[in-house]
């Protein structure tokens, strides 16, 4: 009984610690989950907007979901919060001039990496090949 | 090149990228304004003390003038007070207080008990135009020009360094462009 007691007390506590927002249908709620996700809090940089519990991300995710309510569409909502804040509140960079070098620089690295392992493979097999001729050599 | 040369080669580049982190560790958390060299966002706010009273951007069109963000709960508001109040009293520029997400008794208690640096002090009690200029921090403050266009933008505290290099040659170039 107390348990259930205690239970229902911390199950209380859940629901206060999240505003209470109202959805109209599931699917908007999955797009708000979607976008604050993907949306970061300035205050605290390594949270999102669904994780942080700074006031400024709870005004942000209001703002989120009234222009969820009045129809706008995830780029809009993105768009508003850039203009204001920057690309930093992206969690997920724009690819435009400045951020090539940033999206290329895995591809970049794994061709250099595989340049390496080729360069490294036939200096190899190039010694073993050398290491052969040499041991068929009946004069050695 | 041998293969003794490129690990010690990889390990002098990492130490500098190391070296490089550290120093700019205290900069990394600052976010470049996008409103730099746009026009402020436009607001209509009353003032404090006389809610009956509104201003909005146009009112202050004409002159350049900083515009401060500060609140009573801001622990850093307190160590640029003096800073903020000295550039008020030479009269340099008109500084605009923007006392948001606040009680409006918690400021007027943070102001008899501080002093009153600002020339007029507007109240963004929900913090809507603090989310229009991309407020993120406190204190926060914009030096806008006579245009209404946001030319500077100060995250944290201004110190007396700040003000003599980056405002008032500003504010001396718009007054000479007049």
């Amino acid at each position: 009984m107390k348990l259930k007691a205690l239970l229902l007390l911390l199950l209380t506590f859940s629901v206060f610690a999240q505003e209470p927002l109202v959805f109209e249908n599931q699917q908007q709620q999955d797009r708000f989950d979607q976008l604050t996700k993907e949306l970061r809090c300035l205050v605290c940089q390594n949270q999102n907007l669904a994780d942080s519990d700074a006031p400024l991300a709870h005004d942000l995710r209001q703002e989120v979901f009234e222009m969820l309510q009045t129809g706008q569409s995830n780029d809009q909502i993105k768009q508003f919060l850039v203009q204001r804040y920057g690309d930093f509140v992206l969690y997920r960079p724009p690819v435009q001039t400045n951020t090539y070098l940033l999206w290329l620089a895995p591809l970049l690295l794994f061709i250099g990496g595989a340049l390496v392992v080729i360069a490294s493979i036939r200096k190899r097999a190039s010694l073993l090949a050398s290491d052969e001729t040499t041991n068929e050599n009946p004069d050695n | 090149m041998n293969s003794r040369t490129l690990p010690l080669i990889g390990f002098v580049l990492l130490v500098i990228l190391l070296i490089v982190g550290l120093k700019i560790s205290d900069q990394k958390t600052l976010i470049p304004s996008p409103l730099i060299n746009k026009p402020a966002p436009a607001f209509d706010l009353p003032i404090l003390g006389n809610p009956e009273q509104r201003l909005t951007k146009e009112s202050f069109l004409g002159k350049p003038y900083l515009v401060n963000f500060w609140a009573s709960w801001c622990v850093t508001c307190r160590v640029e007070h003096p800073v903020v109040t000295e550039l008020a009293r030479s009269k340099k520029i008109i500084v605009v207080g923007m006392n948001f997400r606040d009680e409006v008794a918690d400021a007027t208690d943070w102001l008899e008990q501080f002093g009153d640096p600002y020339d007029i002090i507007l109240r963004d009690g929900d913090g809507r135009t603090s989310i229009d200029f991309g407020v993120y921090a406190a204190p926060e403050t914009f030096l806008i020009d006579p245009n209404g266009i946001i030319v500077f933008k100060q995250t944290g505290a201004l110190t007396p360094e700040i003000i003599e290099t980056e405002i008032l040659p500003r504010v001396a170039a718009m007054e000479a462009g007049n």
